[in-house]
Parts: structure tokens; sequence; C-alpha cells
């Protein structure tokens, strides 16, 4: 499916501020989309930095596999979209 | 352990704000800038790395983006250039505005993916489009500073030949480094003696991969959006295969 992701950027564009969050680079992670199937690394995934949190989509079928928002308080993560991620322990 | 007794009280060990202060700053066109900062308790970056950088008004208003890193690594300095967006919030004042002795803050270096060290022996493909050129120029340079042989081929695209960063830089390297190679590509229009019509990257403008001893050639693709899906799918047509290709890209959002 296309579509057109001219407002976006992707994932490498929201690692810093995932920095507060994960104790990893979150680039290197492959994320398996819960959608098509589709494996690819968080550093390509499509993201929509606009809003009021951030979400990211799946570079192959723009499935949401991930969205965080941080309120006053806390941060919400959902990943539902996401299949798995996985980390690389290796670096 | 009284530092592990700190780190739980403060949660997960957080990528710190450092105080950079603007060492100078030139104009690489008319409108992006390239600013050298000093940055005490900086420890050096993976070339392809970004900064994040957070800007605080008096009011405590305060404005954060994302830049790549343009210089090769450098304990306590870094480089970045930036490229007016209209109406942005940081970038008018980053390319316009801020003088040497100003100061910002910013926090990094970030991203693992999108990176190139000297372990990495193979040859490289830098693709570029715009300002898309910046972390491609970090890799060029930290190839060079640290003696590396792994042949470079570095194209970059851009709409004419005013809109190309580091000029002098890109054409010296180019004529004194015999396996550095440099393209300058244009959309719009070129100079007269060039053999390529401007026009849009296309199949012609990239080289396949190399194989055999020398590794597959690592492709890295930084530009906005739509330069990246369609450099990122020539290279695929190209042969490169999806593995060795690595993409960054940017959009309108920035500034």
């Amino acid at each position: 499916m296309e579509q057109s992701h001219e407002f976006a950027v992707d994932g490498n564009a929201v690692a810093g501020p995932l920095s507060e969050i994960f104790a990893f680079d979150v680039t290197s992670v492959q994320v398996n989309c819960n959608h098509c199937g589709a494996t690819n690394p968080f550093a390509e995934e499509i993201a929509y930095v606009g809003g009021p949190g951030t979400v990211l989509r799946c570079a192959d079928c723009a499935s949401v596999v991930g969205r965080f928002v941080k309120t006053p308080d806390s941060v919400w993560l959902d990943l539902s979209g996401s299949a798995s991620w996985r980390i690389g322990t290796s670096q | 352990m009284k530092a592990t007794d700190d780190a739980q009280h403060r949660g997960p060990a957080t990528i710190p704000w450092l105080r950079a202060e603007l060492l100078e700053g030139r104009m690489e066109t008319r409108t992006a800038r390239s600013l050298v900062f000093d940055v005490p308790g900086w420890a050096g970056h993976h070339a392809g790395q970004h900064v994040d950088v957070k800007l605080t008004s008096e009011d405590g208003y305060s404005a954060q983006r994302s830049y790549s890193i343009a210089s090769a690594s450098a304990s306590g300095q870094l480089e970045l250039t930036v490229q007016v967006v209209s109406h942005g919030e940081l970038s008018p004042y980053l390319v316009e505005v801020m003088s040497p002795g100003d100061e910002l803050e910013l926090r990094g270096p970030i991203g693992g993916w999108f990176r190139w060290t000297e372990e990495f022996t193979e040859p490289v493909l830098l693709v570029g489009g715009g300002s898309g050129i910046v972390p491609l120029m970090a890799i060029l340079r930290e190839r060079i500073r640290t003696g590396s042989t792994a042949p470079v081929h570095f194209i970059c695209v851009a709409r004419t030949p005013d809109h190309v960063f580091y000029t002098n830089e890109l054409h010296s390297v180019d004529q004194s480094h015999a396996d550095v190679l440099v393209d300058r590509l244009y959309t719009r229009s070129g100079l007269a003696d060039d053999a390529r019509a401007a026009g849009r990257l296309n199949l012609h403008d990239l080289p396949p991969p190399s194989s055999g001893d020398t590794g597959i050639t690592r492709a890295y693709v930084c530009g906005p959006t739509g330069f990246v899906e369609s450099a990122a799918d020539l290279l695929l047509g190209r042969g490169h295969p999806p593995t060795a290709i690595r993409t960054e890209r940017f959009g309108p959002t920035g500034g």
C-alpha cells in the first residue's frame, strides 16, 4: 500500500526523546508489524511527530506499530501494533 | 555503591543535556549555515549520528529539534549544518541570528542504526539529497580522519550548484584521495559543461554494488522523504541488497 508520507519523518528523529524512556538505542530495534508481518529497523519506520505524541507506522504497510505520549507525570507506550521488538544485545 | 544508588533514585540513565557554545559559523549556501560548537563533556560520536538541540527562551518556552552531526568525531567539539526551514522554530535563529559566544543545550549522540565507523571496511556509497548530505559528510570526514581505506563514492544531489554544501572541501577531497569519488548531480539546472542533463536522480547515476573480496557495498541514503524513497528503490533496482541499504529521512516538520 502506497501512502503519502510527505509530512513524516522516520524513527531516527524520535530516538532522542525515547532515550528518556529506554536504556537501549531504539533505532537499531527490529520491529515486527502485527498487521503485515514485515520486520524493519525502528530507524526506518515512518514517524509522525506533529501531534500531542509520536505515532510510528510500519514502513511496509503503514499500520500503526507504536504510539508514545508524554503527559506531565507519565509516559504512555502503546505497542499493540507491534508483534515483537528484537533488541540486539551485542553492542 | 553511591553511583548505583543515584542511578536507582533517578530511574534509567538518560542522555544528559550539555551546554554548547557557538565558536564559529559559516554560510554553506544562502540559507544553510555550518555551526561549530564547543561542548564540554562531549565524548565524540559515530559518523551518521545526530543530536537533539534545545533552546529555551527567557519566559521558559523551549523548542527542540534534531540535527545531524556534520563533523568527524572529536571530544569537546562538534559541527552541525542547519538549513533554514520557513516558519521553523529553531532554524531561523541558528542560521541567521546566533552569534559566537551564544549558547544552547544539546544531547547525544543519538542513533545506532544510521552510522559508520572505521571498523567497516566495505566500499561505501553515500547518496544525499539537499541537506541530507550532512550526516554523509560526517561519514566522509570520519573516513579521512581515521585513515580508513574503505573506498567512498559520494553522490550529492542538489537543485543547482548554488545549493551544494561544503563545495570547496568536497572538491579538494575528490582531487586528493584516489579512492574517494564525489559526484555532484543537479535536479533543476547544472553547470554549462555538465555531461549530465539536470534532472532527478535516475538508475544511471548509481553504481551497482561491489562484490567479491571487498565485501558488499554499504549504502547510506539521506534526504527528504520522497528523495529517500526513490533513491532506495533505485538502489534496489541496481542490485543493492536491502540489508546493505540504510536510510534516514526528514520531513518539513524539521526546523
